[in-house]
């Protein structure tokens, strides 16, 4: 049973396929979140896919800051994605609503909306630092499931 | 008896582990043909396992009947035509598992889902009546429908067949989902189709369909190998030439329209196959 255990978290680490959602970015952070997917950077030597669908996706990228008119389609998507899915907040305005924190339609960071796992900053982030934000969140995730008491508890 | 009960065996794993490995190289080739590195060769088999062990979500649960359908039909095929069977039976057989994948797609409400089902639609009618070409040549040929006698034919069919084979090879093309005819689905239209005909299926229904599609991608690389049937090397060189040439052919080409799509896989297959059945007949 362990062993069979380890094999699934295994290949949910060897296989996290994205979905990016810009959450009213600048568009910094995702011209940085696409740039992993060119030969430069080649994130699918790891198996990472950008999906762009919720129903296949594992890892949710968000970028920017949530507002009120778009919190309700981030939550949306979130509960669309099958679990065991992550969540990693890009960028300063991901992390605490960055330089429009002031305005007056913002909500803040993600977290605000949705049960953040892995806060990666930066204005943008290199691609580098977005990469290793998600393989961040696999290993947490596998943390997660090695655990049984965390695992009855979820 | 225990003959076919090998046989059916090893339809149902090769099927399967080759297929598995067939798209693995597929997506390494790609990624170097695009100055890429690539997925480790076992990818295709990774995000299967992950896909089969994940949660559930059913948007309709007819597209759970659908799934199974689709690759108890495509596993039926292959079996079939490991026991050395009937080809228009295993032609028939595999439209099965094509439609149902289609009705699947049908049944839940997404538009894009719908978008895609439209296509595969358009792309089962612009290959089907090619592939009935294709095997109406071999029966030309050789006196018959049935793999053994075609698989025990003394010369290679590629000789008398050369133009009924490019048009398996358009058929290889739409049925692979390569561009430029990947217009039901597949992973690069995410921006404009999400993933079409597959949007609405999702974790283990998803890899479902995955490794059915890797029942058919052998299938029909069987089909190729009938071309060259006598020694093992000539057909290992064929199906690879022909899986090569797909791959650059996807990474040359961009996405076409349906129209597009039907009025030249008609035009030129048909006039094709009409050629090399008259030849045949004429010879
Ligand atoms: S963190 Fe910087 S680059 Fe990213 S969306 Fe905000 S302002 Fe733009």
């Amino acid at each position: 049973m362990q062993a069979v255990k380890r094999f699934i978290n295994r290949m949910r680490s060897k296989s996290p396929w994205l979905l990016h959602f810009d959450c009213g970015s600048c568009n910094g952070c995702d011209i940085e979140i696409l740039a992993c997917l060119t030969p430069v950077y080649d994130v699918e030597r790891f198996g990472i896919i950008n999906v762009g669908n919720p129903f296949h996706a594992d890892v949710l990228l968000v970028s920017g800051t949530v507002n009120h008119r778009n919190k309700k389609v981030l939550t949306n998507l979130h509960a669309q994605m099958p679990s065991p899915k992550l969540v990693v907040a890009i960028g300063a305005c991901g992390l605490s609503g960055g330089i429009f924190r002031e305005a007056y339609n913002v909500v803040g960071g993600i977290h605000k909306v949705l049960p953040v796992d892995v806060y990666v900053p930066g204005c943008p982030p290199k691609p580098e630092a977005i990469i290793d934000g998600v393989v961040l969140g696999l290993q947490k995730l596998q943390r997660l499931h090695e655990q049984p008491s965390v695992e009855k508890e979820a | 008896m225990t003959r076919t009960a090998i046989l059916i065996a090893c339809g149902l794993i090769a099927g399967p582990i080759l297929g598995g490995l067939v798209s693995g190289m597929d997506r390494i080739l790609t990624a170097r043909m695009q100055s890429r590195i690539g997925p480790p060769l076992l990818q295709p088999f990774y995000d299967v396992a992950k896909l089969l062990f994940k949660e559930s979500l059913v948007v309709n649960v007819w597209q759970v009947f659908c799934a199974y359908c689709y690759i108890a039909a495509s596993s039926i095929a292959l079996v079939l035509f490991f026991l050395q069977s009937d080809l228009l039976l295993i032609l028939f057989v595999q439209a099965v598992g094509a439609v149902m994948l289609v009705v699947g797609a049908l049944s839940s409400t997404s538009p894009y889902s719908h978008i895609g089902a439209h296509r595969e639609l358009l792309q089962i009618l612009s290959y089907e009546p090619l592939l009935v070409l294709v095997v109406v040549g071999f029966y030309l040929e050789t006196g018959s429908f049935k793999l053994t006698s075609i698989y025990a034919w003394r010369e290679p069919l590629l000789l008398k067949l050369p133009f009924l084979f490019i048009v398996l090879g358009y058929v290889l093309t739409i049925k692979l989902r390569k561009s430029p005819f990947d217009l039901s689905t597949c992973h690069h239209a995410h921006q404009e189709l999400v993933k079409g005909l597959l949007t609405d299926y999702s974790g283990p229904f998803l890899a479902l369909t995955e490794i059915a599609h890797w029942f058919e991608v052998i299938l029909l690389l069987g089909i190729c190998s009938l071309f060259w049937a006598t020694n093992w090397f000539g057909m290992a060189i064929l199906l690879v030439a022909t899986y090569f040439l797909e791959v650059l052919v996807d990474n040359i080409t961009s996405r076409m329209n349906w129209r597009w799509m039907l009025s030249y896989v008609w035009g030129v297959g048909l006039t094709l196959s009409l050629v090399n059945l008259i030849w045949l007949h004429q010879g």
